[in-house]
């Protein structure tokens, strides 16, 4: 477990290795392209010397480093102020709306796909499987507009737009990111219960599971304590992935809904190619993302007592 | 109806007519087409009328011809990235499965640091500083997308290269190139078609959501994704013009799952 900790560690090392390298390394120019039309040879090179472009990579890099791992992310090319403070509210208004699509998306999936595995072959199992089908296949923005259009128009029951400000309350954020939050939660449900149905499904094949009902066990209590166990280690992976997917899922709607959060700013930071807020936002959106899939493994571990002993 | 000597079921037959229809509309825009592109035929956000069957946008453009040329744009873009993607992948991956230990080291680490961001974050990390032009939009989502096939090429070789006629190719004395090309590639094959399907879906919707973020394809050209960027924002208005795009993107994915699902299963059934 420590190892696999450790490796976690290591990625995240590399990734910021990555992160900066993307940004610094790659042969556009940063000093001509922040300048763009007032890009004459002095001011290239003043604009070089004052982001440090003149310094060797391996130095920018670790002095960089050295500063995010202290909250320091530097001054945003754009408007000079300090990405750190810029970023914190929005990073906040991110958690809020993946937690929230997580609460509610996990335990649902769940739940549905072990229903869908004990019905398998009856009419709810159908259903659910050809929704599940149609919602991985939809982009996440289709979905999107598809409940602004029904949910926040036609009905009117949610605003359009989810503006929270600093000052909302919890309940108001609640009720403004609600149409954000259903669209992330449908289009990660259906991966999670598709992998939560198969998983049962595939314990159910086994002996074992023959013996508890041959014992004359009812079929829920085969399911929820025989199978579910045994399934879990696929589908907390399962889980895990999804979440990382979040993150991704998450850029989009923000978009859609113009919620004020972390993959907001990103795009418009790099459209107007602001590039300290991107190393920001792209190296947590790295960590989120490698945590996430470094606690799945974790947790497949402590899960299933015969992977704590590998050969 | 009958492919590969199968008989193919109602929905992968859907799935083909769905692909095979925006394939035909992508190939042919300039003879269907009822208007050109990029002119101003009219009032902007005008109705549909039987002139203008999706209505006009937001300069006064047919969207129908707009929708078809952008099917020539966002499948012809993604067929191209594919296409490098799986040269590079499978390149690799056999390159991995076939040189020996150190060789797979080195190249599994390098997909390893690709991967353990995603695809999107990376992009756009890459995109910020290279600005959205069309040749880095085409190197960085072929580069990203080839670590995907990498993983599923190398394990793909390395099944096959276990076989036993594999090792009498050795025996007999034949090159490595000789028997990744005659032995390994063609037994490959079949999983790698529907693989291929799979990533042209991926890499389609991958532009899809950069140009609906404004960092893929740039004005004045257009693809289903700027498409979506662009006519959002009469949603409030009522004008549905939004889901013209959105639902082509959607329809095109969905037939192309269908028939990737049918691929898959009878490449299951061979095995």
């Amino acid at each position: 477990m420590l190892r696999r900790a450790a490796l976690g560690v290591m990625t995240l090392w590399a990734a910021s290795v990555l992160i900066f390298a993307g940004t610094q390394i790659l042969p556009g120019d940063l000093a001509q392209a922040v300048l763009a039309n007032n890009a004459t040879p002095e001011n290239v090179a003043a604009m070089r010397h004052e982001l440090g472009l003149d310094r060797p990579a391996v130095e920018r890099y670790v002095e960089w480093l050295g500063h995010a791992a202290q909250g320091d992310f530097g001054k945003s090319l754009v408007n000079q102020r300090d990405v750190a403070k810029e970023l914190a509210p929005r990073l906040y208004n991110t958690l809020f709306l993946a937690v929230y699509a997580a609460l509610i998306a996990v335990p649902l999936a769940l739940v549905l796909g072990v229903l869908a595995a004990a019905f398998q072959g009856r009419a709810f199992d159908h259903i659910a499987n050809a929704a599940t089908l149609l919602a991985i296949s939809l982009p996440e923005y289709f979905l999107g507009y598809l409940l602004i259009k029904w949910v926040a128009l036609y009905l009117g029951w949610f605003p359009v737009l989810a503006n929270v400000a600093p000052e909302t309350g919890f309940f108001g954020r609640l009720y403004l990111s609600f149409l954000p939050m259903l669209s992330l939660v449908l289009v990660i449900i259906a991966h999670m219960m598709r992998m939560t149905r198969a998983s049962v499904l595939a314990v159910m094949a086994s002996p074992y599971i023959e013996m508890a009902f041959l014992k004359g066990l009812p079929k829920w209590r085969v399911v929820v304590e025989h199978a579910l166990p045994n399934a879990l280690a696929p589908i907390i992976n399962v889980v895990a992935l999804n979440l990382a997917y979040l993150i991704v899922g998450v850029v989009v709607i923000e978009v859609v809904f113009v919620y004020p959060g972390l993959g907001q700013s990103m795009v418009d930071a790099v459209s107007k190619r602001d590039v300290p807020v991107v190393q920001a936002c792209g190296l947590i959106f790295a960590a989120a993302f490698i945590t996430l899939n470094m606690v799945a493994d974790i947790l497949a571990l402590v899960s299933n007592p015969r992977l704590r002993h590998p050969r | 109806m009958q492919l590969f000597g199968r008989k193919m079921p109602l929905r992968a037959q859907i799935g083909l007519a769905i692909v095979i229809i925006n394939l035909l509309a992508a190939i042919f825009v300039p003879v269907i087409a009822p208007y050109p592109e990029a002119e101003v035929v009219g009032r902007a956000w005008a109705g549909s009328s039987a002139e203008h069957w999706f209505g006009l946008d937001n300069l006064g453009r047919d969207i129908l011809s707009r929708l078809l040329y952008g099917a020539r744009l966002s499948i012809g873009l993604s067929l191209l990235i594919t296409t490098l993607s799986f040269s590079m992948g499978v390149f690799g991956g056999f390159a991995a499965a076939v040189l020996g230990k150190a060789a797979d080291m080195v190249l599994s680490r390098i997909v390893d640091l690709l991967l353990s961001m995603p695809a999107l974050i990376f992009a756009m990390v890459v995109l910020s500083v290279l600005g959205t032009d069309l040749i880095v939009l085409i190197v960085t989502i072929s580069v990203l997308d080839a670590t995907r096939i990498f993983r599923v090429a190398r394990a793909l070789a390395m099944d096959i290269e276990a076989l036993d006629y594999v090792e009498v190719a050795r025996l007999r004395g034949e090159g490595l190139w000789w028997i990744v090309r005659r032995e390994i590639l063609p037994n490959a094959v079949p999983p790698l078609v529907a693989e291929f399907g799979l990533r042209f879906c991926f890499t389609f919707l991958f532009i899809s959501a950069l140009s609906f973020l404004g960092l893929g394809i740039q004005p004045p050209n257009a693809d289903w994704g700027s498409m979506v960027k662009d006519y959002s924002a009469l949603i409030m208005l009522g004008v549905p013009a939004v889901f013209y795009p959105a639902g082509a993107i959607a329809a095109l994915t969905i037939g192309i799952n269908m028939l990737v699902d049918w691929l898959l299963s009878i490449n299951t059934v061979r095995r």
